[in-house]
């Protein structure tokens, strides 16, 4: 098992190298770096742009200029932002932090509440029960989420001021503006309305999951071996059903932190929750690349971490799946 | 059989008469929008009037007619919807059935580029492919400028074809397996004609199914980039669901519900019933139903 | 005649399907015996499983079943979950087709095993885990301490197929259902698990209610064998008797159609089962028998003693004697 990962672990150095060469291809046609900063700083003297093309790896030849980046990125000379010469590492950190909060909030929220409801649809499929569940999850997971944060938002943070006095939701931020220190209470209420909006959808798309993959178990030959037993019901549905549907219901879960990353981007956008989305989307707009290029590495290898952990989770609930 | 099963989806029955009666609306604009796109309700002061008579869903900023706006709004959206949702589902079928039967290299790369663009968030790589479309100046005569709607259906078009290509591939492998296929090999078939005969008509339902989905995601995928304001620009008179619900993000401090409310259940109805079709003639076409039970 | 253990009297199940209610089984009667080995034959769709299944009380819930079935004097039909759940696996157990689906994959095999050993047996995990390495022992698999702890994916089909048996016969049923448990094996790995079955009869006294395709299996193992045709069972009697003279036209096609030593050509019969929504009137095989009159397209023939057998045929006393084929 522990030279497995340490195997994939290796395994996954050149796929990082290829896809964030990919991702710097990408950043360098998709926002021209140099452009951005001439833009952003009009009055720089032709040695500060060759500076920033140096450490940066803006080189004409992609390649070379790919290299020069990785040395600058592993080594830890990061350039500063473009905009306003802020440092990366401590804006990314904190980004980090707060998207990590919210997006482990709102998963074990959504995979809590979304299995338990795509349990109680598949224990009587086709009863009024299951097609209730059902079509909330598929009303649900046609709403994009940027379209239930208008309206929550409109409906619990300005109207509800509007008709008792104070929101029940505070629409933005971590805190209220000059808040310091930590305060428990404050911050869940702030971070209320983003995690739902997140996990409406973490919760529609895995009762759907939960429910047909439970529904294949519940059909199968070794249920009704269980069931022959006479053991309960209960028994049946934890230990031989649930066991059983869980195993691709958790491999989709982490290989799904891309979608998930996603609602996140967009709901951080709207409630201006200072995480990655909003720090993603910020430095796009500005052309920022020495914001992007480090913010892109985080996601790729937080997505192949993920996918890491799926296989092991994987093998782990099931012993048929030996992990070579 | 399959007819049968898709009219005995209710759900899937009532959107297509919304989205009949949507249609016919957007069709005849030009009677059933009272105002034009651009036209001003009344004379100032006429910024942000709530609903009434002359105006029933209100007006926006600057006093044009939220109603008319969402009938040409739509119209743009449906057009965004099913161009890329045709031209995506054609190149992922063509794709993904030579994928599937040729397998190999071709095959193992194409799963690799899919796999990487399904990882990221979509948002990311969206806006990152369409700045790489914008960037690169010799894809200029195919995709127009950036802020048009050509330019969101090449877009879109890109982003589609992968997800039905899979669809494609995973359906020639499985009728690959089946004896029928193996009999018009023995028979002597070239494997065009395999293809032609066999394979491309077994694959109609989830073909369907995935060109409804894809007016989905084009349409939704639209609003997206609007609301964070990468969307077609308003320009020539034109307007569409996305601006629409682009502006809505505005209206929710101030308080103008309407100018949020509306856009986003047009949204919510547009997207709803198109699903429900696709959901209902997913069921209608899977063979597996077929056998009755 | 020995003591009865399981009396199945009039048993109707009905199926509500798209295509109407389909009667797949249409007044059953049979008896077990204590101790003996009954087998039941029938072409595929004739309602064996789902006789048995009723009577395990495992039909979904959308199976409509009437009749009455004793399982030692108590009455399971209509009777509580909870009731059947303590039948279940205590007094009545079933082995199913195939062994390769029927363990639960997640699980080592001694849990399988103890799970079934203290859902009626107040036992300590120890204990249990004692028993299931024994039953292990007994069902005839080797190594049954180290055996115990692995998965069912590392056991070959045979293997599994002795699993599952352990665990049906872990609390000493009164009866063991085996439907058609050897029907996914190999021959030679079958002929092993008949032997099994066997055994577990013998030894523990275990009246075994043997579902099968194949009557050469029948005539090897069985005591009585009991026809099934078309939701109904149309003969019944001791292996001896059926094989020697059976009475009822397609019992006689049956045992024509069987391969011998010395025959040279199988004499299958015509015809094509009947469709259950809409199952023929009358006799259900009048349109298949050779001797079927008038009277058999109306009037629905129900089991009667002639000679030593019991025969569901209208005609059976009138037909001539049957050829004993050789
Ligand atoms: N769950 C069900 N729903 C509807 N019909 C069913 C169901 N189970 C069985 N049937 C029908 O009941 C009839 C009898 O089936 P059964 O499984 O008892 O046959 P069988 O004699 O065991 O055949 P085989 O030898 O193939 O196992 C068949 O026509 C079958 O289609
Ligand atoms: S009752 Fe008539 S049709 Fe049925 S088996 Fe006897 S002779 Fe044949
Ligand atoms: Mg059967």
């Amino acid at each position: 098992m522990l030279r497995y990962i340490l195997r994939r672990l290796a395994w996954s150095v050149p796929t990082l190298l290829l896809v964030t060469f990919l991702v710097y291809l990408a950043l360098r046609i998709g926002t021209d770096p140099v452009e951005s900063y001439k833009r952003v700083n009009p009055r720089a003297s032709r040695a500060k742009i060759q500076q920033y093309i140096d450490i940066n790896g803006l080189d004409p030849n992609f390649v070379q200029g790919y290299f020069k980046w990785l040395k600058n990125f592993i080594t830890g000379e990061w350039a500063p932002s473009i905009k306003g010469r802020r440092e990366v590492w401590p804006a990314l950190k904190d980004a980090m932090a707060n998207t990590l909060r919210l997006g482990t909030a709102a998963t074990v929220v959504g995979i809590f509440f979304g299995l338990i409801a795509g349990v109680l649809a598949a224990l009587r499929p086709g009863g009024r029960r299951d097609v209730f569940i059902n079509t909330s999850a598929f009303v649900g997971i046609s709403i994009p989420p940027f379209i239930s944060a208008i309206l929550l938002q409109l409906l619990f943070a300005v109207y509800w001021q509007r008709w008792f006095g104070e929101s029940l939701f505070p629409t933005s931020g971590v805190y209220p503006a000059g808040h310091s220190g930590f305060d428990l209470f404050l911050m869940l209420k702030f971070m209320a309305l983003p995690t739902i909006i997140v996990a409406i959808q973490i919760i529609a798309t895995y009762s759907r999951y939960m429910r047909s993959s439970l529904l294949d178990v519940m059909n199968s030959d070794y249920m009704r071996t269980a069931r022959s037993k006479g053991i309960s019901e209960r028994r049946i549905l934890i230990k031989h059903g649930m066991r059983n549907a869980l195993i691709p219901v958790v491999t989709i879960a982490a290989l799904d932190v891309g979608s998930i990353v996603g609602g996140l981007i967009i709901t951080e956008n709207i409630f201006a929750y200072p995480g990655m989305g909003l720090y993603f989307l910020k430095s796009f707009g500005d052309g920022d690349f020495p914001l992007l290029m480090p913010w892109m590495v985080v996601i790729v290898a937080s997505i192949l971490l993920f996918n890491l952990i799926a296989d092991i989770s994987y093998a782990w609930l099931d012993p048929r799946i030996r992990l070579e | 059989m399959a007819f049968r099963r898709f009219v005995s989806h209710k759900a899937a029955v009532v959107s297509c008469i919304i989205i009949g009666i949507l249609a016919l609306f957007v069709i005849l604009a030009p009677f059933t929008a009272r105002y034009g796109v651009n036209q001003s309700v009344q004379a100032p002061p006429n910024s942000f009037l709530s609903p009434r008579s002359n105006a029933w869903l209100g007006t926006d900023d600057i006093g044009r007619d939220l109603y008319s706006r969402l009938i040409y709004g739509v119209r743009v959206s449906l057009l965004i919807g099913l161009a890329s949702a045709l031209i995506s589902v054609t190149l992922g079928a063509l794709v993904g059935a030579v994928a599937g039967f040729r397998g190999g290299k071709f095959d193992d790369i194409l799963m690799r580029v899919t796999d990487l663009f399904l990882a990221f968030p979509f948002l990311v790589t969206l806006l990152v492919v369409r700045n790489v479309l914008g960037g690169l100046p010799w894809l200029k005569p195919l995709t127009g400028e950036m802020n048009s709607v050509r330019f969101i259906i090449v877009l879109f078009s890109i982003f589609g074809w992968m997800g039905v290509a899979r669809i494609v591939r995973g359906q020639v492998l499985s009728l690959k397996e089946r004896e029928f296929v193996e009999a018009a090999r023995a028979v002597g078939a070239s494997r065009r004609y395999i293809i032609a005969r066999h394979l491309l008509p077994n694959s109609v339902g989830p073909i369907m199914v995935a060109l409804t989905f894809s007016v989905v995601g084009a349409i939704i995928g639209e609003s997206t980039l609007a609301f964070f304001g990468y969307g077609p620009q308003a320009g020539d008179g034109a307007t569409s669901l996305g601006i629409l619900v682009g502006a809505a993000k505005g209206a929710v401090q101030t308080g103008f519900w309407w100018l949020a409310v509306f856009p986003c259940f047009m949204l919510i109805i547009i997207a709803l019933s198109i699903n429900f079709i696709g959901d209902a003639l997913r069921d209608a076409t899977d063979p597996r139903l077929d056998r009755g039970v | 005649m020995a003591e009865k253990v399981l009396e199945i009297r009039d048993l109707h199940v009905t199926f509500d399907t798209p295509s109407g209610p389909l009667e797949a089984v249409r007044g059953i009667d049979l008896d077990v015996e204590a101790g003996e080995l009954l087998g039941v034959v029938g072409e595929s769709g004739s309602g064996k499983s789902v006789s048995f299944l009723a009577t395990m009380g495992l039909l979904p819930a959308r199976a409509r079943v009437t009749g009455s079935v004793l399982l030692a004097g108590e009455q399971l039909i209509g009777a509580s979950a909870k009731q059947m759940r303590s039948v279940r696996g205590r007094l009545l157990s079933m082995i199913f087709q195939d062994p390769l689906s029927a363990l639960n994959p997640v699980h080592r095999i001694g849990n399988q095993i103890s799970e079934m050993l203290r859902s009626h047996q107040s036992l300590s995990s120890r204990d249990a885990d004692k028993r299931a390495i024994e039953l292990l022992d007994i069902v005839g698999i080797p190594q049954p301490s180290d055996r115990a702890r692995q998965y069912p994916h590392e056991f070959s089909g045979g293997m599994r197929q002795r699993v599952v048996i352990a665990i049906a016969i872990a609390n000493n049923p009164k009866v063991l259902i085996a439907d058609e448990p050897t029907t996914a094996l190999d021959v030679t790995v079958q002929a092993q698990i008949l032997e099994v079955i066997e055994r577990v009869q013998e030894r523990f006294g275990t009246a075994v209610v043997l579902i099968t395709h194949d009557l050469g299996v029948i005539a090897r193992v069985a005591d009585r064998v009991n026809v099934m045709y078309a939701g109904r069972n149309v003969e019944q009697g001791t292996i001896d008797n059926l094989f020697d003279h059976p009475s009822h036209p397609y019992t006689r096609g049956l045992l024509a159609s069987l391969p011998r030593p010395g025959k040279q050509r199988l004499k299958p019969i015509t015809g094509f089962p009947p469709n259950m929504v809409n199952p023929p009137k009358g006799c259900a095989f009048h349109p298949r028998c050779e001797f079927a009159t008038d009277v058999c397209k109306s009037e629905l023939p129900s089991l009667v003693s002639y000679g030593d057998l019991q025969t569901a045929c209208i005609r059976a006393k009138e037909l001539p004697k049957a050829v004993i084929l050789t």
